[in-house]
């Protein structure tokens, strides 16, 4: 199901916590199996189960709580943008208006060549930077503008 | 300004360095010269639990509960594991000060929560971060290996003969898990549902053990203070508010970004050093504490000053030192639209006022927005949020609330306005 | 202990109780949906919030322990509005379907409703709509009506140790569910249906076919393993259609297990007899009871005159009443037959001092600190036994168990020796040897154990039974029904004995004890039930018995029912006798008759009948009254059940409990080989247990019904073969053979193949735990 690496790095989270709560784990290792996957279905969700000797609707709690797990598939480039207050007031709403004529999708909705998912999210702890999105969960851009956004776009494959 | 010569910058000075987030940096300014000394002299924790509580240090995280009291709460004779929690989950709007720390002075935390572990006798420590943050995560896991490599963690740290370490946990988008029990329960490899209490962390938290949870600022303070003493915190701010604070500054204003401010501050100054609200426009509100605290109308802020106790009086409170700035481009209605969608949101859903209350209040205040308000509302919206407030497991429920009723309380006519003509007074 | 004040009521209470304790202490009611006295405290329903004095908010009743001083007020202007105000948030997404759930009438949210809710809702928006969740053959799901107090889910956590449900989503999306695809399958899912407060889960063989208050409730006793769950049969125009748990503490708690639960259906199943009769040449016609009295009663007497008493063999099924089992044993004794016997599923009847028994209250075993499980599949014999012993675990107990495949307790198993069926002797020898170096006596057994050598895990398991204060031996139904069976249970008894611990016997069917303690036991010059099948007998009388299924050996005992010439049948289902039966005898269930079973404590537990006989059929104890008085014997002139009882067991539990003994037979360990090659574990299923269990739809519709129709084996014992997971594969014992499909379970000790015993896939087989080999198809 899932790499020797990706296997490596879940052992190496594993060792954070006590041997008998290996379960502590099961957030990075979603997470990994989400990376190397692109999304969590439900037998990846009862493999990384199986693997942290946890219950499997364990994980799927999990996996459906926190909101940076994908429990379909998405696009290559997954956008999520903050609209939260702060972004909001500091120019959100416009970047969420362009980025969903220039894809023509909505929120929760992935363009038809699978290029390209957008999201909205919620506060991500850099208000003083807005408007901001999340590519790939991972990777944070700030002080969006119309402009950048069409850079950002077009660098994203 | 460093760790060697006493400055109201207790957490930012490395960001007037080059390489702010070095360990080069950090030593060269005095860091980890706390932990040394205190590891060399044996320092009794009871010492170092005085000195913070002589710092007036109080949580940085909203709650601004006093941290050496907090701290006198873990049992001293326990025989098991005892752990430190750093609580990086900053989530809530307007809060962007933790992820700085861990961007331009990720030691100054470490040895933080080194000298936190040392004084509660604590078997290790975790740091939870915001699972938006993921570089900040990734780059402070980097600072740990750095702090590894250099003998302050793991195995007879600067051989003292103590053990100690830190692991990095992030979140993966769950707001409530900066409640400190919901936390736990995240680390611990669960939906992060907050804990009733009792009992509380100090006696049972994380794994059943005991547990102490302090805010990244908080504990990246601590150094400060052990460097030059609780006293000197204490006069960098006022009686009963110790130190400086980083304030979180969004919204409206020319220059968004943190400050770092001594406490009792007047609000006005903070606005200056973000450049004032932008022109052609006029302050009109502030949520001064983070999106959970009421908002305040300009006249009211103004006049006050940046401390816990002030906010407190003004109706409103500090929280975590996120400000956010509105002008008179706002429409009220809209704003709290957002914010009722948030709680609504990231409501964990494991109990019932909150798990129902806030998506009947988002969907009321929804309505108004689109045009569909009634004139009964407002009265409803206030009574949901009676029975909401104070019902709930954690404080999510009132965070709900707060918006809710202060933006209805201090602005009502433009939410009549909004009901009757079903559109904005504001002009969107 | 604090001293506190509810409702002006002033009352000393247990330092550490909760506020709800004290109140229900006081008979105060706190109303409430997520509490419950057994599951941890979740508080998150808030229905509890209950005013404490200088507490600035309302708090949880549940959740809120007391202190010295406390004044609660749970019915304030202040807790009365929080109250009010949590159940307004509970309604506002309920469907207001109540006049077609099944809860109604019976639904907490709905009483409290009542008392705490609005008449009209202020609630404007749209409702939610939580889409239904297939939950398997015993739960109905209506998830909309769900109010997420999370008891279903602490269930699965806490007491079945199994999380089969759990809470997806997040706010008001979350949802009670099974991982994705799966259903739920644990032996006691059943529970959940009364622990929800309202009408999302809910029986799905009772689905709408009765109002809760066009029922009447009528107390039972659970009729299939040896605890004796306490029921409450729910019946309308004389059918039961329902059964739930009468709490007992001191034997189910407030649990049932799925058997006790549902096994209700099968007393409307299709092959109920409820007429008598009489086989003519090759057919069968259906006479009054008078003919058919008197023909059974003739025959028998004409075996008795012309071949001796010895010619007949009496087979009664351990699951009858025990006044049943008394008028049995008369009769067989009347008629001057010794060769009685209700032991039919096992391999070794020697006669033991007395009635096998737990040999503690069943309440004690929650408190065992430590304990040594002997050939038992748990969870399957005595799905709430296996509870209370995972309690007693998680309060640091430490299970050892001796078994032929490492079933999943669900469960920490501090250590374990698992072994092929007739190797089970033998990790028994090396415990007691390991005690023995440790210094301990083992008595009789110390010589025959002298040169076994000592395994690690043995030696651990003996040094784990040295520790702790409360300890037990416990004896299961593969042990009993093992052809090693004295052997087993004489080296339990040192092992006991040496360590200190009681030595119990985990009675696996519901009136074993009673049959017992009665005589339902071969006299000293008759044969036991395996006797009574190896050597023919002319005549048999059977009491509940499926001999295709119950037999040890089904394959003898097809031919033993096959050479003989007259065999009367006592039962309430068809089954195969017009196969081997002369004379068909329709009697009841537990549940159209009066009587007790005596459980594996001894205790002895009346009930009377819910229902009306079906048809014609009667009560065993009537039949074998008219028998007897037909045979003209003596001591049959009874009128009522209690009569008989009073007869059977004249001390009533006293009588019992003089019978009561686990010492095993006097005599020497035979330590017999292991068997070569391949070797079958015939343990009886959860649901082949009994007649009932048999014919219960929703029970046999149940994974483990599933999962009792494959052959079992370990991964590399299939690959060493050339055979494939998932075909069909031929298993062949002296005496017979069979088709089934291969499953793979690498919880198989080596060379062990898992084929049940009293199935009706395997009824061709011989005997239970003996050489087996596995053929390709």
């Amino acid at each position: 199901m899932l790499s020797p690496q990706s296997l490596a790095l879940i052992d190496q989270e594993v060792a954070k916590y006590p041997p008998e709560h290996k379960q502590s784990a099961v957030m990075s290792a979603l997470r990994i199996a989400q990376i190397e996957l692109g999304w969590l279905s439900r037998d990846t969700i009862e493999f990384v189960a199986n693997y942290l000797a946890m219950p499997a609707i364990a994980a799927y709690e999990v996996a459906t709580f926190y909101n940076m797990y994908d429990l379909a598939p998405v696009g290559r480039n997954k956008v999520t943008l903050c609209t939260n207050l702060p972004c909001q007031l500091q120019g959100a709403d416009k970047i969420a208006q362009h980025l969903q004529a220039k894809l023509g999708i909505g929120f929760g909705e992935t363009t038809a060549d699978g290029r390209y998912t957008l999201k909205e999210g919620e506060c991500m702890g850099t208000c003083g930077h807005g408007p901001l999105c999340l590519h790939n969960n991972h990777k944070m851009h700030t002080q969006l503008t119309t402009e950048s956004v069409d850079k950002l776009l077009d660098e994203m494959k | 300004m460093s760790l060697n010569v006493p400055n109201h910058k207790v957490c930012s000075w490395t960001q007037d360095y080059d390489q702010p987030a070095s360990l080069a940096t950090y030593t060269a300014h005095g860091g980890y010269e706390a932990l040394r000394k205190i590891l060399a002299e044996k320092t009794p924790a009871e010492d170092i639990i005085a000195q913070v509580k002589t710092s007036a240090l109080r949580g940085r995280g909203g709650a601004g509960f006093p941290t050496g009291l907090k701290w006198s709460f873990m049992p001293r004779g326990y025989a098991g594991d005892k752990y430190v929690v750093c609580n990086t989950d900053e989530g809530e709007p307007g809060t962007f000060k933790d992820r700085d720390i861990l961007l331009y002075n990720p030691h100054q935390l470490i040895e933080g929560m080194l000298i936190a572990g040392y004084t509660l006798g604590a078997k290790a420590g975790y740091n939870y971060i915001h699972g938006e943050i993921f570089e900040q995560y990734e780059s402070w896991q980097q600072a740990l290996e750095e702090a590894r490599a250099a003998g302050f963690l793991g195995k007879n740290i600067l051989g003292s003969g103590w053990d100690f370490d830190l692991f990095a946990h992030h979140g993966y988008g769950a707001y409530i898990c900066g409640e400190e029990t919901a936390l736990l329960e995240s680390i611990e490899g669960k939906k992060g549902q907050p804990r009733f209490k009792p009992p509380f962390p100090a006696s049972f938290g994380l794994y059943g053990k005991p547990t102490t949870i302090n805010n990244t600022e908080t504990l990246a303070s601590i150094p400060w203070i052990m460097r030059f003493g609780g006293q000197a915190f204490l006069e960098l701010g006022k009686p009963n508010n110790g130190g400086s604070k980083l304030f979180s500054v969004s919204g409206h204003v020319n220059k968004p970004g943190n400050y770092e401010v001594r406490l009792g501050t007047p609000f006005a100054e903070l606005l200056e050093m973000a450049g004032g609200v932008r022109a052609g426009h006029s302050l009109k509100a502030v949520i001064p504490g983070g999106s959970s605290a009421p908002v305040l109308p300009a006249d009211v802020m103004m006049a006050c000053t940046l401390d816990f106790d002030s906010i407190a009086k003004a109706g409103s409170m500090l929280g975590s030192g996120a400000v956010i700035v509105m002008d008179d481009s706002v429409c009220m209605v809209k704003a709290l639209e957002r914010l009722s969608y948030f709680y609504f949101e990231e409501s964990c859903g494991q109990c019932t006022p909150c798990r129902e209350g806030t998506g009947w209040l988002y969907r009321i205040v929804h309505r108004i927005e689109h045009g569909q308000g009634r004139p009964e509302d407002l009265d409803e919206l206030l009574r949901i949020g009676r029975n909401i407030g104070g019902n709930t497991i954690c404080a999510l429920g009132e965070a709900a609330v707060g918006p809710v009723a202060s933006f209805v309380k201090h602005f009502r006519q433009e939410f009549e306005y909004h009901i009757e003509n079903k559109r904005c007074m504001v002009g969107h | 202990m604090p001293l506190i004040e509810i409702d002006g009521q002033q009352l000393e209470v247990a330092a550490g109780s909760t506020v709800m304790d004290a109140a229900q202490r006081a008979g105060i009611y706190i109303p409430h949906f997520c509490y419950h006295k057994k599951l941890s405290i979740a508080a998150n329903c808030r229905m509890c919030l209950v005013e404490v004095e200088k507490a600035p908010k309302p708090l949880p009743a549940c959740a809120t322990p007391v202190t010295d001083g406390m004044k609660v007020s749970t019915r304030s202007a202040k807790a009365i509005t929080a109250q009010k105000g949590v159940m307004e948030f509970l309604l506002i997404n309920h469907p207001l379907d109540c006049p077609i759930c099944d809860q109604g009438g019976e639904c907490q949210l709905q009483d409290l409703a009542v008392g705490y809710g609005g008449s009209a809702s202020k609630y404007q928006e749209p409702k939610r709509v939580v889409k239904d969740k297939d939950l398997g053959p015993l739960i109905a799901t209506d998830m909309t009506r769900c109010i997420h107090c999370s008891r279903c889910v602490r269930f699965g956590q806490e007491i079945a140790g199994l999380m089969e449900l759990g809470m997806p989503g997040r706010g008001e999306h979350t949802e009670v569910m099974p991982f994705l695809e799966t259903q739920v399958s644990h032996e006691l899912s059943g529970n959940v249906i009364d622990l929800c407060p309202v009408g999302a889960l809910t029986s799905k063989p009772f689905r709408f076919s009765a109002r809760p208050w066009e029922l009447s409730r009528r107390r039972s006793v659970s009729p299939h393993d040896g605890l004796g769950a306490n029921l409450a049969l729910h019946v309308m125009n004389n059918r039961v259609l329902r059964a739930t748990p009468v709490d007992n503490e001191a034997v189910n708690e407030c649990w049932l297990a799925d058997r006790d639960r549902f096994s209700y259906q099968a007393l409307t199943a299709e092959d109920r007899l409820t007429r008598p009769m009489v086989r003519e040449g090759d057919r069968w016609i259906e006479v009054d009871w008078q003919k058919a009295l008197a023909q059974a009663a003739g025959a028998l007497k004409v075996i008795r005159d012309t071949h001796g008493a010895e010619a007949i063999g009496f087979l009664a099924s351990p699951h009858q009443t025990v006044e049943e089992h008394y008028l049995f044993a008369k009769l067989a004794q009347g008629l001057g037959c010794e060769n009685l016997d209700h032991r039919l599923d096992q391999a070794d009847c020697s006669a033991l001092p007395g009635a096998p028994w737990l040999g503690m209250p069943v309440a004690e075993l929650d408190g065992l600190d430590r304990v040594l499980l002997i050939g038992s599949t748990l969870r399957k014999e005595q799905p709430l036994i296996a509870q209370r012993l995972r309690q007693a675990v998680k309060r640091g107990a430490q299970l050892n168990v001796v078994h032929a495949v490492d079933d999943d307790l669900l469960c920490k198993v501090t250590h374990k020796l698992i072994t092929r069926p007739s190797g089970l002797a033998r990790a028994l020898a090396e415990i007691a040897r390991a005690l023995a170096e440790a210094g301990r006596d083992l008595g009789s057994v110390a010589a025959a154990v002298a040169g076994i050598a000592v395994s690690d895990e043995a030696r651990a398991i003996a040094a784990s039974l040295l520790s702790g204060e409360r300890k037990a031996v416990l004896l299961g139904a593969v042990a009993r029904q093992h052809p090693h069976r004295v052997d087993l249970h004489r080296l339990a008894e040192a092992i006991a004995g040496a360590s200190g611990a009681t030595l119990g016997v985990l009675v696996d069917s519901a009136d074993a004890v009673g049959a017992a303690a009665v005589g339902c036991l071969p006299g000293p010059r008759g044969l036991g039930a395996a006797a009574m099948v190896a050597q023919p007998r002319k005549a048999y009388v059977l009491l509940g018995i499926e001999p295709y299924l119950d037999a040890h050996d089904v394959a003898a005992m097809r031919r033993a029912l096959e050479s003989s010439e007259l065999v009367i049948t006592l039962s309430a289902f068809k089954g195969a006798a017009q196969h081997y039966a002369q004379v068909i005898l329709p009697v009841v269930p537990f549940a159209e008759t009066d009587g007790a079973f005596v459980n594996m404590e001894g205790r002895v537990q009346n009930f009377r009948a819910a229902v009306k006989p079906a048809g014609e059929s009667r009560p065993a104890w009537k039949v074998l009254r008219v028998l007897g008085n037909l045979l003209g014997l003596e001591g049959f002139a009874f009128d009522t059940a209690e009569a008989v009882r009073q007869a059977a067991l004249p001390d009533g539990e006293a009588s019992v409990r003089a019978r009561l003994d686990n010492r095993a037979p006097v005599g020497e360990l035979l330590l017999q080989a292991a068997v070569d090659g391949l070797e079958r574990l015939g343990e009886t299923p959860i649901y082949q247990g009994d007649m009932l269990a048999r014919r219960a739809p929703a029970l046999q519709a149940t994974r483990d019904s599933e999962h009792a129709k494959l052959c079992w084996a370990r991964g590399d014992l299939i690959q060493r073969l050339g055979l494939v997971e998932g075909q069909p594969v031929r298993i062949v014992q002296e005496g017979g053979e069979s088709v089934m499909k291969l499953g793979r379970d690498d919880r198989l000790a080596d060379g062990v193949v898992r084929v049940a015993g009293s199935h009706p896939l395997s009824s061709k087989l011989g005997p239970r735990y003996d050489a087996a080999r596995l053929e390709k198809m």
